[in-house]
């Protein structure tokens, strides 16, 4: 009976749970986490937005609302409302019927729920993924039988994009390969591409017929606007292609912990794609059986009415606005101590996270010394600044990139 | 910065940004023209049909989900209390992989024990899951992860979404007698053959109570002799739990195949699911949890758990841990949900007697004993399919085609109905 057990290994640790660990452990008062992908006020702490408050306290007081099972493909007006944020309320793919969309626990469930459906179904298992790209994107698709490989995307010289080693990946992948594509903010990046270049990946993309698979995690965190920040899947999606889109509620309404997303799949006829449908609820069933019901309430009761939409909006302006002041902040104090080095990727990488450039003895010693907590690939959460801790960071990171190489 | 970055997404797009697709890709065919349809999920079938019928006297004792006597679904006056005292008031920052810690613990006690010697020593690796699907999904990924050479056994019948389930983790499975149709109670002597004849160390899928369709369930005794059985064979006991305290209207009293199976020294693996008592269906709210020789063993486990868990949905959803653990917590609103739960299974206890009087007065060729002895939301009535078809055309009364009658469904309103459509339709066997 506990041979069964016996053989099983601690598994390894994860990354940035070893740096929460390590910061939770520092006696330190002033000590500063900076590695976790979870929006903070200017007072570093958690935010629940108000428009989801109202929300909540009207669910609340809803003695009549059902709490039974959702349907397998969850709340219907969540996926109408949900696929209406990302594609547009004038799409025409919605218009023509040939877009599925089904609630799923958050980014991470839609993505999964996405790749099982192409392991199962789609003629090539592999799938690129951005070098870096979200450390969980690998165990998904690994554990849903697909094959990761890499294309370049993060060029260390310059901090920013690869461009030219993008495409010649892209060019070079196998007809049918998926293909992920951060839609905004990439994390851990922050560097996304303009929208020339994403032209020219569509191009490549659809002309060597590849499958893109969107990550849609921060839209309207980005830019502050949720309309820009869908650019991109709606350049794709206008051209009549094919395409997958995860979906996450987590950061732009700060419904981390309930799980809320949707996974999108946007099928050439409406035929299709109620068969895609019907095989998607194949895949959920043995997984969880139904999503559920809290976040995509809380969700639906948001978009669905006109001013908690414009509520939201507001508030979500606010916390993209308070990210991009820290960006500015942090880049001036910088400049301020003359620090060593071109730091402008800091204004110009976009959304939670700035890939700092910083090497992991640098990154080691900030924690050592300073009491600064970040990944050692050298990402901080942008969200996680302050104007009060934007000084001690600056200083940590003149001290780091000064006396270690 | 921004500004300009706008001003360049703007003038640039206005090409791709307008309506339709580029000419020439209209044509572009599909990735998926060649997927099937898949077949329908015949629980819910049954759900639609019996919506889409505007009968006014239909009855639906299809679904699984409890209702009250007047056909209503509930919610708990405790779970009511807890959604007022959450509401507005906490963050919604990520759980741990592993779930609320707060409502993991609690669980662990309804299953194991209040003061149960495993807890104490830490021998647990517990995971808060989604619901009881999620919570068997991830044991039988687990089961793949670490014995890949393994099967699992599940009895016939079984809820057909456990073949899913361990289907799509990818582990053989094999079947071992349940119910016996003749006597519509349990086959112990197929059962224990089975047990014996399967190879040592094999994995066998038990439900702890209220077994699902049937409502058959061993006794205590009989259930002593199945844990004997398995230490002499050293095979896993994996007990899905769904219907703790729903069954018998005594949590205490539900869990006593599992108490069994401690005491007689088995390591054994545990699904839990809130879904039906307390009402939390659509919150996906449970626990997987595997005993372990030590608190070491049982820090590694989680952590292949969490392994499992985290490519599926990162960490599980906040707000059903929250009622949990609010409930749980508190034993004012502990001592209130025991009430609702023991309400809920005595209206179904009541409903069973009613049912089966009802028959007997009608003056039915048939035994309807069963009616009362299974126990738990459903009664494996014994109807063939075509008696039930006869039931749904001619009654518009719907259950599924295996004659699986929820109990949950069965109301004061409807019982007299039911009992004389039944009979209708089985007076001539």
């Amino acid at each position: 009976m506990s041979s069964i057990l016996s053989n099983v290994l601690p598994a390894p640790e994860d990354p940035v749970l070893s740096v929460i660990f390590a910061c939770r452990d520092d006696p330190c008062p002033v000590k500063l986490n900076l590695s976790v992908g979870a929006y903070q006020t200017e007072e570093g702490k958690p935010l629940v937005l108000e428009v989801v408050r109202k929300a909540e306290q009207q669910l609340a007081n809803d003695l009549y609302c059902d709490k039974g099972y959702l349907p397998i493909d969850g709340l219907a007006d969540f996926n109408k409302f949900s696929a209406k944020l990302i594609l547009g309320d004038d799409s025409h793919a919605v218009k023509e019927n040939r877009v599925v969309s089904i609630q799923c626990l958050s980014g991470t469930g839609s993505l999964r729920v996405g790749a099982e459906f192409l392991a199962k179904h789609h003629q090539q298992r592999v799938i690129f993924v951005p070098n870096p790209t979200w450390g969980n994107h690998p165990f998904i698709f690994t554990l849903a039988g697909l094959s990761v490989e890499y294309f370049r995307y993060y060029d260390p010289h310059t901090r920013g994009l690869d461009f030219e080693g993008m495409l010649e990946d892209l060019g070079a992948a196998p007809s049918g390969a998926l293909v992920v594509l951060q839609a905004c903010a990439h994390n851990p990046t922050g560097i996304d591409p303009t929208l020339e270049q994403w032209e020219q990946i569509r191009q490549i993309v659809r002309s060597k017929g590849l499958l893109p698979f969107f990550d849609n995690a921060y839209q309207g965190f980005a830019s502050g606007n949720l309309d820009s920040d869908a650019q991109s899947v709606r350049m794709f999606v206008a051209d009549g292609g094919e395409c997958l889109i995860a979906q996450s509620f987590a950061k732009n309404m700060g419904l981390y912990g309930e799980r809320i997303g949707a996974l999108t799949i946007v099928c050439t006829s409406e035929d299709v794609a109620r068969k895609v449908k019907s095989q998607l609820l194949l895949v959920v069933r043995p997984m969880y059986l139904s999503p559920p019901i809290h976040g995509a309430s809380i969700v639906t009761t948001i978009l669905k009415n006109s001013d908690m939409y414009k509520d939201w909006t507001i508030e979500l302006k606010g916390m993209a606005d308070r990210i991009i002041s820290m960006r500015q902040q942090l880049y001036e104090a910088i400049q301020a101590r003359g620090t060593p080095g071109d730091w402008s990727h800091i204004i110009k990488q976009i959304g939670m996270f700035s890939f700092t450039g910083l090497n992991e003895k640098q990154v080691r010693m900030m924690a050592k010394e300073y009491h600064i907590y970040m990944t050692y690939d050298g990402r901080i959460s942008m969200a996680g600044l302050s104007s009060k801790t934007v000084p001690q960071v600056a200083d940590a990171i003149h001290a780091a990139v000064t006396r270690i190489p | 910065m921004a500004a300009m970055a706008m001003t360049i997404r703007n003038s640039a797009s206005r090409r791709t940004m307008t309506s339709g697709p580029i000419s020439g890709l209209r044509s572009m065919s599909s990735w998926w023209k060649n997927v099937e349809p898949a077949p329908k999920d015949p629980i819910l079938g049954v759900t639609e049909a019996f919506l889409a019928d505007p009968s006014p006297e239909k009855v639906n004792v299809g679904v699984g989900a409890y209702r009250d006597d007047n056909g209503k679904p509930v919610v708990l006056e405790c779970v009511r209390e807890a959604e007022r005292r959450i509401a507005g008031t906490s963050f919604m920052e990520y759980l741990p992989m592993g779930g609320s810690v707060k409502m993991v613990d609690e669980t662990l006690k309804l299953a194991y024990g209040n003061n149960s010697e495993f807890i104490k020593d830490k021998r647990i690796a517990a995971v808060q899951s989604l619901s009881g699907t999620g919570a068997c999904r991830l044991f039988a990924d687990f089961q793949k992860r670490f014995r890949p050479g393994s099967e699992i056994y599940i009895p016939v019948p079984t809820w057909s979404n456990h073949h899913n389930i361990w289907r799509d983790a990818q582990v053989p499975q094999k079947t071992y007698h349940y119910y016996h149709p003749e006597t519509k109670g349990l086959d112990f002597s197929g059962l224990m053959d089975d047990v014996k004849n399967a190879p040592e160390g094999s994995f066998f899928l038990l439900h702890a109570c209220a077994h699902n369709p049937t409502g058959v369930d061993p006794t205590e005794e009989q259930w002593r002799e199945i844990s004997q059985l398995f230490k002499a064979k050293n095979h896993f006991a994996f007990f899905d739990m769904a219907y703790q305290g729903f069954a018998s209207g005594d949590p205490k009293r539900d869990a006593k195949s599992i108490r069994i199976f401690l005491e007689d020294g088995h390591h054994i693996g545990i699904s839990q699911s809130y879904a039906k008592n307390m009402g939390l269906y659509g919150q996906r709210v449970g626990c997987l949890s595997v005993l372990c020789e030590d608190e070491k063993q049982a820090v590694t486990v989680k952590s292949q758990l969490q392994q499992l868990a985290r490519p599926m949905y990162s960490n599980p959803p906040l707000h059903g841990a929250q009622i949990v653990s609010t409930i749980l917590g508190d034993p004012q609103l502990k001592g209130l949900w025991l009430k609702e739960v023991k309400t809920m299974a005595d209206r179904i206890i009541g409903m069973r007697t009613t049912l089966r009087e009802s028959l007997e007065k009608l003056g039915s060729p048939l035994s309807w004993e069963h009616v009362t002895k299974q126990i738990g939301m459903f009664c494996y009535s014994g109807l063939t399919p075509e008696q039930v078809d006869r039931l749904t055309s001619e009654y518009h009364i719907y259950m599924t085609r295996n004659g699986r009658i929820s109990m949950a469904g069965v109301t004061t309103g409807n019982v007299g109905y039911l009992a004389n459509a039944i009979h209708e339709v089985t007076k001539s066997s």
